[in-house]
């Protein structure tokens, strides 16, 4: 029972952190009991940013429903674009060209880059550290504009479709994406000095926020949050799509379970995804970026699935066709809902700056819980 | 030449006000005036040094944060403040409901007037200090954990929960750094045997106390850098304002002038934690003399001491501005434990291991 002055029975404080807040990147908002500074509940309330997504997607031809998609998880779009691409093709039966797969795989990479380039700033800023941040900004930059060149825009692509992609590379796509491996490779030794040796930074996330790898399974998170954890779960390795079979990569995961570690995955991800654009900037196999797709998609009556690895977790696309020109239901499983449903269990106990370090390692994007 | 730098000098300037109103008035009204005269110095000095160091603060981090910093208004941005300011002037001043508006009105101007208050005893130039009161340091001292009731009570009465909060972090955080400052100011009066300003600068003669003193002065530089830090609520001990976690903790609520004075009174008190820093351990307006180097000594003399002193102090700032912009925040708890566990313990050791210096007569 809440009294009206925000103080429970047992005389804890009761505190809304958001729906406006500098820490919770969004519109997410926290109701947490405070015993003094000490966390002891923590409850997520969401639908400030509800859009209806996948009911408006029922409305929408099997072309259309994936430009929605990219305003779900913002900063992953052409890997949600990718997801759902890949569950109408699977529908369809159709084996896209291998120009095609290999160009989605380095664009996703790209955006996985970006995503965690973000994540970095954000990150060193929820602990108090404001600099970094344009740090990460600078180098997420390049990245968009190489992604403006070839797709036309630098946040809601809208690049994959049905069969392919839209249009064909860029000629300067692979000069741009060279030069900015080797400038990023740079930096990343340079967001070490600043953030991950600092002795503040790591006093800060040592220890803290700690997520067994049976509790990571049992509240379904995934991604980095769970790898952190010591829980295999990469869709990359695990149920390989497009080319990741055939590429050398290590699945990134750590045994820590707190705080650092799942800094520590997102930051040695930044490399396994670098290592990826370089074995593949070199062999974009020639021929068509697009198979041969009917005017009108209509998708045989049936279900089906389809899941890619964001930079946040597991994103699932799952479709009921009733044999129509629309999906009858559409559901999308974000990897962002799943993993805060694990906040309250993590930051129970710990302080209440703790508990944005804590979000800041779970990397929420709240367009991606609300949808 | 010699002459002409000296008769232009602040001390000069002083002496004769003093003189001109003490042979026309008499002696009450000569000191009304005088007090009327350095109560206004003391307002535009204020409005000064938020100007500069607002100003200041928004180049530094632009310059680490790879930006320009404000380059629109007045040329290279040099009077983005001024705008910034009538800005705050002109806008409403609320006061949020369920507030104690009585507190809640007086807290800013409690703060502001502390902060007004510390600046008595500093030495600003050669000569140059409003009042040199014998128990200068303490003084420093007692007055300047004034200005945490300033904060509670703006905390308190703001009846907002992130400002209670700030608050809270606030007062465990001045009071447990107070100690830290506390005893590191001691190791330096326990060097000279004074606790008035002029005489520590004095004794700071034939070189500053950094060089002379050892190691102990040393550690105990470095330990007052970070306690004032914590004191002034700077990063990465900004507990009490974190705007990550508490919004903008004990200021939440604050609107108009009277957010600018809490904003003007943290840049102020930053500037006068660095120029007692200044002052007790790299001489305060004493030039850089080195022992018994006559002729280096005197050509260090041709730079005014009101020059020697602003340097040091900016120094400072520069160094506290520059662990903002570096540094990540520091939790509570290891906030506390930093003081009470590490700092605390060290500059006891330190001031016994001092005292042993000053007996033995081991300085320089």
């Amino acid at each position: 029972m809440i009294q009206e002055a925000g103080i429970t029975e047992q005389g804890d404080l009761v505190v809304n952190l958001g729906p406006q807040h500098p820490s919770t990147h969004g519109v997410l908002h926290l109701v947490i009991t405070l015993n003094g500074e000490t966390i002891k509940k923590v409850e997520p309330h969401l639908g400030y940013i509800h859009r209806s997504i996948e009911k408006m997607c029922e409305s929408l031809s099997y072309r259309q429903f994936i430009y929605v998609t990219s305003r779900m998880d913002y900063l992953s779009s052409h890997i949600n674009n990718h997801g759902c691409a890949l569950c109408v093709e699977k529908g369809l039966q159709i084996e896209i060209p291998p120009r095609a797969k290999v160009i989605r795989v380095l664009m996703d990479e790209l955006t996985r880059l970006a995503s965690h380039q973000l994540w970095w700033g954000a990150m060193a800023m929820d602990v108090g550290a404001l600099t970094p941040f344009f740090h990460a900004f600078r180098e997420r930059e390049t990245i968009n504009d190489i992604m403006e060149e070839t797709c036309g825009a630098r946040l809601t692509m809208n690049y994959m479709v049905p069969g392919g992609v839209m249009a064909d590379l860029h000629p300067n796509f692979q000069k741009r994406v060279k030069e900015f491996i080797n400038f990023f490779r740079g930096k990343l030794g340079e967001y070490d000095e600043l953030v991950t040796g600092n002795v503040i930074f790591k006093s800060r996330m040592k220890g803290v926020g700690y997520l067994s790898p049976e509790s990571a399974v049992s509240y379904g998170c995934t991604g980095p949050t769970a790898r952190g954890s010591g829980v295999s779960c990469d869709i990359r390795k695990l149920y390989p799509y497009e080319v990741y079979g055939q590429l050398q990569f290590e699945e990134v995961t750590a045994t820590g379970g707190d705080c650092f570690a799942r800094y520590m995955v997102r930051m040695q991800e930044m490399r396994q995804s670098l290592s990826i654009i370089e074995q593949l900037i070199d062999n974009i196999p020639e021929g068509e970026f697009q198979a041969k797709t009917k005017a009108v998609l209509k998708l045989p009556k049936g279900e089906f699935y389809s899941r890619v690895e964001t930079a946040r977790g597991e994103f699932g696309v799952y479709i009921i066709s009733e044999g129509g020109t629309t999906p009858y239901r559409i559901k999308f499983r974000s990897p962002g809902f799943s993993n805060l449903s694990a906040l309250d269990h993590m930051a129970r106990g710990h302080k209440l700056g703790d508990l944005v370090a804590i979000m800041g390692t779970l990397d929420l994007v709240i367009p991606d819980i609300d949808r | 030449m010699v002459k002409k730098i000296t008769m232009l000098s602040i001390e000069n300037i002083t002496h004769s006000i003093d003189a001109w109103l003490n042979g026309t008035f008499n002696p009450t009204v000569a000191l009304l005036l005088e007090s009327l005269i350095v109560g206004l110095c003391v307002i535009s000095l204020f409005a000064l040094l938020g100007l500069v160091l607002v100003l200041m603060e928004r180049k530094v981090s632009a310059y680490m944060q790879i930006r320009l910093g404000p380059n629109r208004v007045g040329p290279g941005g040099t009077l983005q403040t001024v705008a910034d300011t009538l800005k705050l002037a002109m806008k409403e001043g609320l006061t949020p409901d369920g507030a104690d508006k009585f507190l809640f009105n007086l807290a800013p101007f409690l703060v502001i007037v502390v902060a007004m208050m510390i600046l008595a005893p500093v030495a600003f130039a050669k000569g140059t200090q409003i009042w040199d009161i014998n128990i200068g340091v303490l003084y420093i001292s007692a007055v300047s954990s004034l200005s945490v009731i300033g904060i509670l009570m703006a905390g308190w009465a703001s009846n907002n929960k992130y400002s209670l909060l700030g608050a809270m972090r606030s007062g465990a955080q001045i009071v447990s750094y107070e100690l830290s400052a506390g005893l590191s100011v001691i190791s330096i009066v326990v060097l000279t045997g004074s606790l008035r300003i002029s005489d520590i600068i004095a004794s700071q003669q034939d070189g500053w106390w950094l060089f002379k003193g050892h190691i102990p002065a040393i550690i105990s530089f470095i330990i007052f850098i970070i306690a004032v830090t914590a004191e002034t609520n700077r990063a990465p001990f900004d507990l009490a304002e974190a705007e990550s976690e508490l919004t903008a903790g004990f200021h939440t609520e604050y609107s108009g002038m009277k957010f600018a004075l809490f904003f003007l009174a943290e840049y102020v008190n930053i500037f006068i934690v660095c120029a007692i820093a200044a002052t007790l351990f790299l001489g305060g307006w004493m030039p850089l003399h080195i022992g018994r180097w006559e002729g280096f000594n005197r050509m260090m003399d041709y730079i005014p001491s009101s020059l020697w002193f602003t340097g040091k102090t900016f120094f400072l700032i520069f160094l506290i501005m520059w662990f903002r912009w570096t540094f990540p925040r520091l939790r509570i708890d290891q906030l506390l434990n930093l003081e009470w566990k590490y700092l605390l313990p060290i500059s006891m050791v330190n001031l016994l291991l001092m005292t042993l210096v000053a007996i033995k007569g081991w300085y320089f």
